[in-house]
């Protein structure tokens, strides 16, 4: 027991070791600096990812979290473009906002199961989309631009995280801040799937009919989880609006909600950092088939389909499986 | 005896057909009552309506002399209404000991957030369903089959383990539905046993079921249904000698009715 306790705490720290100090160096001794625009791209994406996986979890085929990346990028954007409220306080936020829309679709929809939920969910992407197309406050097609760097943010005074427009090195400072909340996300995950929540929420993807006998509110679990992974899809929308600054209603399409999806199973739906994984395979997978040129997604698409046959349970499982045959 | 289940007037109409017809009767304290009838009689419907599953178009369920009826699912279980679903109705996935400690949910007194933060109420819960669980596996004998996945589980241990699940929620009363369905001699009587045992722990118990000499064997009193409505009711040998239950089942076999 104890062992695997610190086997679990070294494999952490050495995690947290490469996320913030070995990547970092190694990109400052290579001088390859667009690299951080890319692994902050799959930091982000692997939070909503995660959101994704969440609901996966409950049992449920989430094809809208572009929807609710959408969403959490427009409500920074126009807080800090129209009101003038500081990045960081539009963060959560964003985040919240997110969360209590999901609430009110999530009561009526996710009574529905399988396919059924997965079309609804596609839609709702597409549904957003739309809404940034039509409403005024989302100024149309233009989208916002000039959104300003997110500014400097003192707690009584003092500077915690110092204004990214002064910095030299803002890719760094945007790779520092994804990195910290995927971080956070995951820590969040892993502590949600092991506790009594995590068999919860796994009562209700293998049986709902009787989750719901042994007195399993499951209507307010599933909207929980659907909360919970919509706020790291708006969380995740806000940041992207800030580092591009800029957001417009093609910004999240149906194609990012579905690689959300992808990046789930890909990486393993029956483990917590499996949308970690499948994120970071799959942004640096799809670029590496970039010297392919035309023939770049029927690659692309030929290996994800030999790897949902030859590992239907993810890249992880194969981890598993070595550590069986020890 | 108090009675601690009482079922009146009730009816379920699903557009025209009336699958549960003005039925009626109670369940005393620490009794075993079946409910029996031929196929399509409306005994799953009944049993549906009485673990909530379903709203009764008129009539109503109470338990302990509260009304129960019309409530969702999961309130009744909180209420002490539990029932037990036929085998493969488990967390199939889940090893045999997570799916009786997850059943524990109903005894919980932290909050969803308390076992996200790991508080003290949180764990004292977990080793106390823990201990629980530990508990009931011994009873139903499965103890063995703890850490086993459990679909892959053999057919008469998948049905003790619905059961075990049941109990975790520390019913008033369990609804069993069709405990036997599909055993053999040997194991039918293994079941039997079982719920005696239950029944000996001051568990009041209801049953529906087809497997006719198990039930005359297992049952205080019996309640008959035939096309939605109560034909009759009483002890094994008065319903043996009832004729309207006679004429119900005629044409099949006389060891059909455990004759």
């Amino acid at each position: 027991m104890t062992f695997n306790r610190n086997i679990k705490i070294a494999a952490g720290v050495a995690f947290l070791a490469i996320v913030f100090i070995a990547v970092p160096a190694a990109i400052s001794a290579s001088g390859r600096f667009d690299l951080y625009y890319t692994l902050t791209s799959v930091a982000l994406l692997s939070i909503a990812s995660a959101g994704v996986w969440l609901t996966f979890y409950i049992g449920r085929i989430n094809i809208g979290q572009g929807a609710y990346a959408l969403t959490g990028g427009y409500v920074s954007a126009i807080l800090v473009v129209n009101h003038g409220w500081s990045f960081w306080l539009t963060l959560p936020v964003a985040g919240l906002f997110c969360a209590a829309a999901s609430v009110l679709i999530g009561l009526p929809i996710l009574r529905l199961r399988g396919v059924y939920f997965a079309m609804v969910t596609l839609v709702l992407t597409e549904v957003a989309r739309l809404l940034a197309l039509a409403l005024p406050i989302t100024n149309g097609a233009k989208g916002i631009v000039s959104i300003p760097l997110p500014g400097a943010l003192s707690v009584f005074g003092i500077t915690l995280i110092p204004d990214f427009a002064t910095l030299q090195n803002s890719r760094l400072a945007f790779y520092l801040l994804a990195a910290t909340l995927m971080v956070v996300c995951f820590a969040v995950m892993y502590r949600l799937v092991n506790s009594r929540i995590g068999k919860l929420c796994q009562s209700l993807q293998q049986n709902e009919e009787l989750a719901s006998s042994i007195g399993v509110n499951i209507a307010y679990l599933r909207v929980i989880a659907y909360a919970v992974s919509s706020f790291f899809g708006g969380v995740s929308g806000a940041i992207f609006a800030a580092i591009s600054q800029s957001i417009y209603p093609s910004s999240f399409t149906v194609t990012d909600s579905v690689n959300f999806m992808l990046n789930c199973f890909l990486g393993g739906l029956g483990y917590v950092f499996g949308p970690m994984l499948g994120t970071l395979v799959l942004y640096f997978g799809w670029d590496l088939l970039f010297q392919t040129g035309q023939f770049q997604l029927l690659i692309y698409s030929g290996l994800m389909i030999v790897l949902m046959l030859v590992l239907p349970n993810g890249l992880l499982s194969l981890a598993e499986m070595t550590r069986k045959k020890d | 005896m108090a009675e601690m289940l009482e079922v009146s007037g009730l009816t379920k109409r699903f557009g025209g057909l009336v699958a549960v017809n003005n039925v009626s009767f109670s369940v005393r304290e620490k009794e075993i009552l079946s409910v029996i009838g031929p196929n399509g009689a409306g005994k799953s419907t009944l049993f549906k309506l009485i673990a909530s599953f379903l709203r009764p178009t008129t009539g109503e369920v109470r338990l302990k002399g509260e009304r129960i009826s019309g409530l969702a699912p999961h309130i009744a279980a909180r209420k002490g209404v539990v029932r037990t679903f036929q085998e493969t109705t488990i967390f199939k996935n889940m090893s045999v000991r997570d799916n009786v400690v997850i059943a524990h949910h109903l005894r919980s007194k932290a909050s969803l957030f308390g076992f996200f933060l790991g508080t003290g109420a949180a764990k004292a819960d977990e080793a106390a369903f823990g201990a629980s669980a530990d508990e009931i596996l011994a009873l139903l004998g499965l103890s063995s089959l703890a850490g086993e996945i459990a679909r892959n589980l053999p057919h008469g241990h998948l049905r003790a383990l619905g059961i075990a699940i049941g109990l975790a929620t520390d019913p008033s009363i369990l609804l069993l539905d069709e405990p036997f369905a599909g055993m053999n001699h040997d194991e039918t009587m293994r079941m039997v046993e079982m719920v005696r045992r239950l029944r000996e722990l001051g568990l009041t118990i209801l049953l529906v079921e087809h497997d006719m000499p198990a039930v005359m064997k297992i049952s205080d009193r019996l309640v008959v249904l035939n096309f939605g409505q109560k034909i009759a009711e009483g002890t094994p040998s008065e319903i043996q000698a009832n004729e309207k239950v006679i004429e119900a089942y005629l044409g099949s076999e006389d060891e059909a009715i455990g004759l």
